[in-house]
């Protein structure tokens, strides 16, 4: 079954999956059955289901974090396979943000959202300049010179972030982006996230089990047992 | 920038465990240092007593030791003659002990040797050496340690020696040494009618290569060699030289393992940091250099601490009396490059498994590891 949103249909398809399996153990944990679906550019979708049914190995799939066993998976039409397509698409197409900030606790919030900057050999000037108006964008341009350690929850997932699209990638990847935050924090997160990839032009993909959050994309995509079920709604 | 301090950020955290290895490197560059200066002290000072005056080393071929070279008489008087030849001074070194020290060098010398011609005498007269088969002129050191005075009677192995000389020099070996005349040492040392070497003199340098030839054809069991070729290839020198390189390169292997210790530590302890630069578009290779990056810079400053640490000890060593004269502590600067480079190569080499493991870290599973 190939489950493709229907917002526009004239719009590129920029993730791509098809018939993927993928399994770990050897085999013994079976993960994805057989997940066949398209993402179109600039499309905000939610992967929804219970723990361990699937969704984050499908974002890592698409982040080329991991390749599956069977099946092919690709990003604006490339198959994604081998390291060198690894690293064109985590420093140019794709940004990724984890439930846990993941940020390094040493390094001030500037020096964090950087990290990508310096991977993908950006000039020092232009890094800035883009970090400049991404803080401005997130509220963080007042702690920029600020440790980790020092920063709210809040916060540091939006420097998380920050850094997912300091280099201008097209797809950001979240794997329950909120998931440890409060209510509240929570809200005001998702909110800057969401205004923030509609105002790049990203598309979003997000792993979530808050269907209240869930309910404001395009579209949500159930997952059960490694397997997709049909579209819930289409936003 | 920020990949400096991407770099730095890990030894900061584990303040101790760096400086320990920074210490590892430090103490084996330090011992490295030591040992080699003061190995290649011992060999300049064993080739300035051959080189006194002189500009070619006549010897037996193919001996292993000085010790054991026997130049016949017969071939100093006719080398002597030559009219390429300024002067031919025949030396007979000897080891023997005395009363407390095992150890003394002796020299069997004639009185037109440069040693006793040129040396700041301290006590006696010049002239009256070798007028008695008796008669000994003690180096200072050598007179300091057998309490001995002009005038004394010093006993050398197992003959009693008259002291009619205290001579001063700057060579460890000749100041802690005794010199006989050549006629009484070859008798002490039953060696009648020979020497270990003959030190030669030419009128004109540029004659080296024909005098050479010229030993070859005449006296084909002998050899002669420049002071340069000689420390070159003198076996014992060699072996010493290697010797020293190898204590010290266990040293450095010793701290290159504090290294590998400390880098497996490092990279063990930030795995799921790691997978985090990886994610953020981090290269195998901008890992490695971070890794690579992380053990130069213990590298380095373990290679600067040693390099005081050495020369500081080596200082001390001088001050200490019964080393005085044998402790060269002009470092070579070709011998302080080698111990740098060997310390960053131990450090490279420490890090090389680290930095492979961190390479095959794969993101995926690292960001689950706590």
């Amino acid at each position: 079954m190939m489950i493709t949103a229907q917002v526009s249909s004239k719009k590129r398809i920029v993730l791509r999956a098809e018939n993927v399996w993928k399994s770990y153990d050897d085999g013994a944990i079976a993960v994805l059955k057989g997940v066949t679906f398209e993402v179109a550019e600039g499309q905000t979708i939610a992967l929804c289901g219970p723990s361990g049914c699937g969704k984050s190995t499908l974002l890592h799939l698409f982040g080329g974090l991991d390749s599956p066993d069977r099946g092919r998976v690709s990003v604006n039409s490339v198959e994604i396979n081998g390291q060198r397509n690894m690293l064109r698409l985590l420093r140019h197409e794709i940004g990724f943000v984890f439930q846990l900030h993941n940020l390094i606790p040493d390094l001030t919030l500037q020096e964090n959202c950087l990290i990508p900057a310096v991977a993908a050999g950006t000039d020092r000037r232009t890094a800035l300049m883009r970090l400049e108006q991404l803080a401005e964008r997130t509220g963080l341009s007042h702690r920029l010179g600020q440790r980790i350690q020092k920063l709210s929850g809040g916060e540091r997932q939006r420097t998380a972030l920050c850094r997912a699209l300091m280099n201008k990638p097209k797809i950001l990847l979240a794997d329950e982006p909120t998931g440890s935050l409060d209510e509240r924090s929570s809200g005001a997160v998702f909110d800057l996230l969401l205004e923030t990839v509609a105002t790049e032009g990203v598309t979003l993909v997000m792993a979530t089990h808050d269907r209240g959050l869930a309910a404001r994309c395009d579209q949500v995509l159930e997952m059960h047992d490694g397997r997709i079920r049909e579209p819930e709604f289409i936003g | 920038m920020i990949f400096l301090k991407l770099i730095l950020t890990n030894l900061r955290r584990h303040r101790i465990r760096t400086f320990i290895s920074i210490a590892g490197i430090a103490f084996s560059v330090a011992a490295m240092l030591t040992v080699v200066t003061i190995l290649q002290g011992a060999i300049g000072m064993f080739s300035g007593i051959l080189s006194s005056d002189s500009e070619i080393i006549v010897f037996e071929r193919n001996v292993s030791d000085l010790f054991f070279s026997n130049v016949p008489a017969v071939a100093v008087a006719e080398i002597g003659s030559w009219p390429i030849v300024a002067h031919a001074d025949p030396v007979l070194f000897g080891i023997v002990s005395s009363a407390d020290h095992p150890i003394i060098t002796c020299f069997g010398v004639t009185a037109a040797d440069a040693r006793i011609r040129k040396a700041t005498w301290v006590a006696g007269d010049r002239a009256k050496f070798a007028q008695h088969a008796d008669d000994v002129v003690l180096g200072e050191r050598a007179a300091e340690f057998m309490s001995a005075t002009l005038g004394s009677q010093v006993q050398i192995g197992h003959a009693v020696f008259h002291v009619i000389g205290i001579l001063k020099t700057a060579n460890g070996f000749e100041d802690g040494g005794v010199f006989m005349p050549l006629s009484s040492a070859q008798s002490f040392f039953h060696k009648e009618g020979s020497s270990s070497v003959i030190t030669i003199k030419l009128r004109n340098k540029d004659d080296a290569a024909t005098f050479k030839s010229m030993i070859k054809a005449k006296y084909p069991n002998l050899i002669g060699l420049e002071d340069a070729e000689f420390n070159r290839s003198y076996s014992q020198f060699r072996i010493l030289k290697a010797t020293a390189w190898a204590v010290g390169g266990c040293g450095l292997l010793l701290g290159g393992l504090g290294v590998a210790n400390t880098m497996i530590m490092s990279v063990f302890t930030r795995i799921r940091e790691i997978a985090i630069l990886r994610v953020n578009g981090f290269s195998n290779t901008q890992i490695a250099a971070m890794i690579f990056g992380e053990s130069a810079v213990v590298s380095v400053l373990g290679a600067f601490a040693g390099l005081l640490i050495g020369t500081c000890f080596l200082f001390l060593l001088k001050l200490v009396p019964a080393l005085h004269g044998y402790i060269d502590v002009a470092i070579q600067p070709v011998v302080l490059l080698i111990v740098v480079v060997l310390a960053l190569l131990t450090g490279i080499a420490g890090a090389l498994y680290p930095a492979v493991y961190a390479m095959r870290i794969r993101a995926v599973e690292a960001l689950r590891f706590e």
